[in-house]
């Protein structure tokens, strides 16, 4: 590999400097050196030195950062490790990704939060930033060694996937988060409420007899979150916003200059409960498909700027797991490799959202929400980039994954939107 | 008469020559069905596994077929060769002492074989996996399988595994056709029609497969179905739940106002189970408010009948003297629940395609 390379001919989208051009991008040792929309102009090195990627009809962005992925590992490595997770999320164009703390063990300790990081860098794809358990085994008793497992590389705490249905503990966790730096990222979801339910409460829970969990049990918990984090001034998370009634929340709590920040799914984007009907337990995953009127308000939330990130919660598990009845199946499906197609399809061809705000909220929208140095093509910064074809239509094929584990809704469907490149720290990665 | 042609019209078209298959011949002629066309044949599924996906055609042709079947259990030798060689297994991972009867009966009155296995929650969901108790099901080569499980959607996860039939013998809180099918019927016979008739469901909404399937099948039969009972248990998007079709349904706000007028009053079963997650207080706030008492069916039509798909808490949801009472019909729902199951079970096993 030369020390310098050229992606020539792209087109830049990079929505934290604003740009939005056809242009050279010159990387050298790593790092961003120059974008110039002039092939041959001051400051690129003759031809030799120079290993040049042909970018024309292509998308150029800063390397996309999924928030929200559980890696499975230590633990649960049936179903994914964390070189075969990093090798889904390079293959979907995400250079940098959050693992969630609920490992077994859980990750609610300075040596597990050690172990995800080396076992990533020996993997040497894409950059893994784990996120630290709120509370000891994420149980929502008592809070776990937030300051050293930030010492250790934690870029966020969470208890996802256990809500934190204490009140006061989320208070003190917030508090404590706060001095240390951390964002408290919250899986929003009153149990009581949620009463066991195992899909959206809605006209398909009462059709099919499966349990409902309503979207008020989502909403009513974005609101005591974000009221805490007014009580605390901590940095607030919402993790896989479902609902219309969360979005309205949290767009409002912006409004007034709360310091809240959330993610959405593809799979809320791009699905609805109706697809429960099959009884299929690719559909079944926590929140759950919402409604048509939930979809279209995340879709609306994407557009007008109050979704700062998608975010995948790839959620691994093995064929046999899923493979129960619906009540019983567990929740969760894999979304690293299908993510941008999704969300192009969706959002943008479907949508008319713009590419640029799609890139936004792959980039630099949840590299703010985690305070994580990626997520731009700023002269110095990593040259972490992703290089896609916004037209490009293609067919999932679950065979085709590089995750461990193949519980998509997605197969077989047609996305128009496909990665080609990624590069990790101007290292060719995938393409 | 109509019961010999439509067996005619089923041997003629299904079944193959000289096998010796000997149908229903008597002259018993369902009133209901007197005006209807005698040929309908418009069933071609493989499995029966709700109401929902159910066209009036095929709802009809299981109905009508079950008037020539209801015979058969009126005579002394209760059994016909129709459904000889073949193998059914009567597969519930929930107590049912009713329905699993109900649908062996059923089986043997046509001379198939039957197998129960009844599981126990215990003994089946640590470790078997629903692809390995559909692949051992399918090595044992039944023709139908009639499932009954606690899970929603088991028989439809079931149905695209095997080849055999499935039958939906009551799915969680979702379906439970052939109980639908069952009191279809028996309203029909004794109101000669479904279209029109004021239809109230009264009780437990929330956690009934009966319910499900009886407004699906009634409202697509042109029947006004209104629910009534404690708002706790009236899931609050059940007014959703049908197609448009030439019924209608209402949920009420009093149990009064679902009777008055009714012409057909289905009483649901109330599970005390119920009261500890805070459905409502207790059993006797719950007869009081919800109950069928005579005086509450003073409101309904004067010739409408009291149903009800057991078991029965007595003095609870309905009281003594409703069960037991001149409007009552719920031992011939019981009757009716062989002819309309046999009838299932020979239009989808028993015809060779």
């Amino acid at each position: 590999m030369s020390a310098k390379l050229l992606i020539k001919g792209g087109r830049i989208i990079d929505p934290s400097q604003g740009l939005d051009q056809i242009a050279d991008l010159l990387i050298e040792a790593g790092r961003v050196e120059s974008i110039g929309s002039e092939p041959g102009s001051a400051g690129v090195p003759p031809a030799e030195e120079l290993e040049i990627f042909d970018a024309s009809g292509l998308i150029v962005a800063p390397g996309f950062i999924d928030l929200h992925v559980h890696l499975r590992e230590p633990g649960e490595e049936y179903k994914e490790t964390i070189t075969s997770g990093a090798a889904a999320a390079i293959a979907g164009g995400f250079t940098s990704i959050c693992s969630m703390p609920n490992t077994d063990p859980v990750n609610d300790n300075a040596s597990v939060t050690r172990f995800i990081i080396e076992k990533a860098r020996e993997a040497g794809l894409a950059r893994v930033y784990p996120i630290g358990a709120i509370t000891r085994g994420s149980n929502g008793e008592e809070l776990a060694e937030m300051a050293a497992m930030k010492e250790a590389g934690a870029v966020a705490v969470s208890d996802d996937g256990q809500p934190v249905m204490n009140g006061q503990v989320m208070r003190h966790a917030m508090e404590y988060a706060r001095d240390h730096g951390l964002v408290v990222v919250d899986h929003c979801q009153d149990l009581d409420l949620a009463a066991g339910g195992v899909m959206n409460e809605g006209r398909y829970s009462t059709l099919l007899g499966l349990r409902g969990m309503s979207g008020a049990a989502e909403a009513s918990h974005v609101a005591r979150d974000i009221l805490l984090a007014e009580l605390t001034g901590a940095r607030v998370h919402i993790a896989h916003i479902s609902t219309a009634a969360s979005v309205e929340t949290v767009r409002r709590a912006k409004q007034r200059g709360v310091a809240v920040t959330c993610e959405l799914t593809p799979h809320h984007l791009a699905l609805t409960d109706a697809a429960v009907a099959s009884f299929d337990t690719s559909t079944k995953m926590n929140p759950p498909l919402r409604s048509e009127e939930d979809r279209a308000a995340l879709i609306e939330a994407a557009r007008d700027g109050t979704i700062d990130a998608i975010a995948t919660d790839h959620a691994p598990h093995h064929l046999d797991e899923k493979m129960l009845e619906y009540d019983r199946a567990p929740s969760g499906v894999i979304g690293l490799e299908t993510a941008l197609g999704v969300a192009l399809t969706v959002l943008h061809h479907s949508s008319g959202v713009s590419v640029s705000r799609i890139v936004e909220m792959l980039t630099i929208g949840p590299a703010r929400a985690f305070s994580l140095s990626a997520g731009t093509l700023a002269a110095g910064s990593p040259a972490d980039l992703t290089i896609f074809d916004s037209q490009r239509e293609w067919t999932v094929d679950p065979r085709q994954f590089k995750s461990k584990s193949r519980n998509t809704p997605f197969a077989g469907w047609k996305l128009r939107g496909q990665v080609s490149a990624t590069f990790v720290a101007g290292r060719r990665v995938l393409g | 008469m109509i019961g010999v042609q439509w067996f005619a019209v089923f041997r003629a078209i299904r079944c193959r020559p000289s096998t010796g298959h000997r149908p229903p011949t008597t002259g018993h002629q369902p009133r209901a069905t007197g005006h209807r066309p005698p040929i309908k044949l418009a069933f071609t599924r493989k499995d029966l596994l709700g109401i929902r996906e159910l066209s009036v055609e095929e709802i009809e042709t299981i109905l009508d077929s079950a008037g020539s079947f209801k015979e058969i259990s009126l005579r002394s030798i209760k059994k016909v060769p129709t459904l000889r060689g073949k193998t059914i297994i009567n597969f519930f991972f929930e107590s049912s002492t009713r329905t699993r009867t109900s649908f062996e009966i059923a089986a043997k009155r046509l001379s198939a074989d039957t197998i129960n296995i009844s599981a126990s929650k215990s003994s089946v969901t640590k470790g078997e996996s629903l692809i390995d108790t559909a692949r051992n099901l399918q090595a044992m080569a039944p023709d139908a399988i009639v499932i009954r499980h606690p899970s929603p959607g088991v028989p439809h996860q079931l149905a695209r595994m095997v080849d055999a039939s499935i039958i939906n013998g009551g799915d969680g809180a979702h379906e439970h056709p052939t109980q639908a099918l069952l009191d279809a019927f028996t309203i029909r016979e004794h109101k000669g029609r479904i279209a029109g008739l004021q239809v109230a469901i009264i009780g437990d909404i929330m956690h009934s497969r009966v319910a499900r399937s009886n407004t699906h099948l009634l409202t697509k039969l042109g029947a006004h179905v209104r629910i009534a009972g404690p708002r706790t248990l009236i899931p609050p998007h059940y007014q959703s739940i049908i197609e448009e079709s030439e019924g209608s349904l209402t949920v009420c706000d009093h149990i009064e106002e679902a009777i008055t007028g009714s012409d057909v009053v289905m009483m649901l079963r109330i599970q005390r189970e119920r009261m500890s997650a805070a459905f409502f207080p207790s059993l006797k706030e719950y007869a009081i408010e919800y109950g069928l008492t005579l005086r509450r069916l003073e409101l309904a039509a004067s010739d409408c009948i009291v149903m009800h798909p057991g078991p029965i808490n007595r003095g609870i949801e309905i009281s003594s003297e409703v069960v037991d009472g001149a409007h009552s019909l719920i031992l011939d729902q019981v009757s009716n629940g062989v002819a309309v199951r046999m009838a299932v079970l020979f239009l989808l096993v028993g015809i060779e395609s």
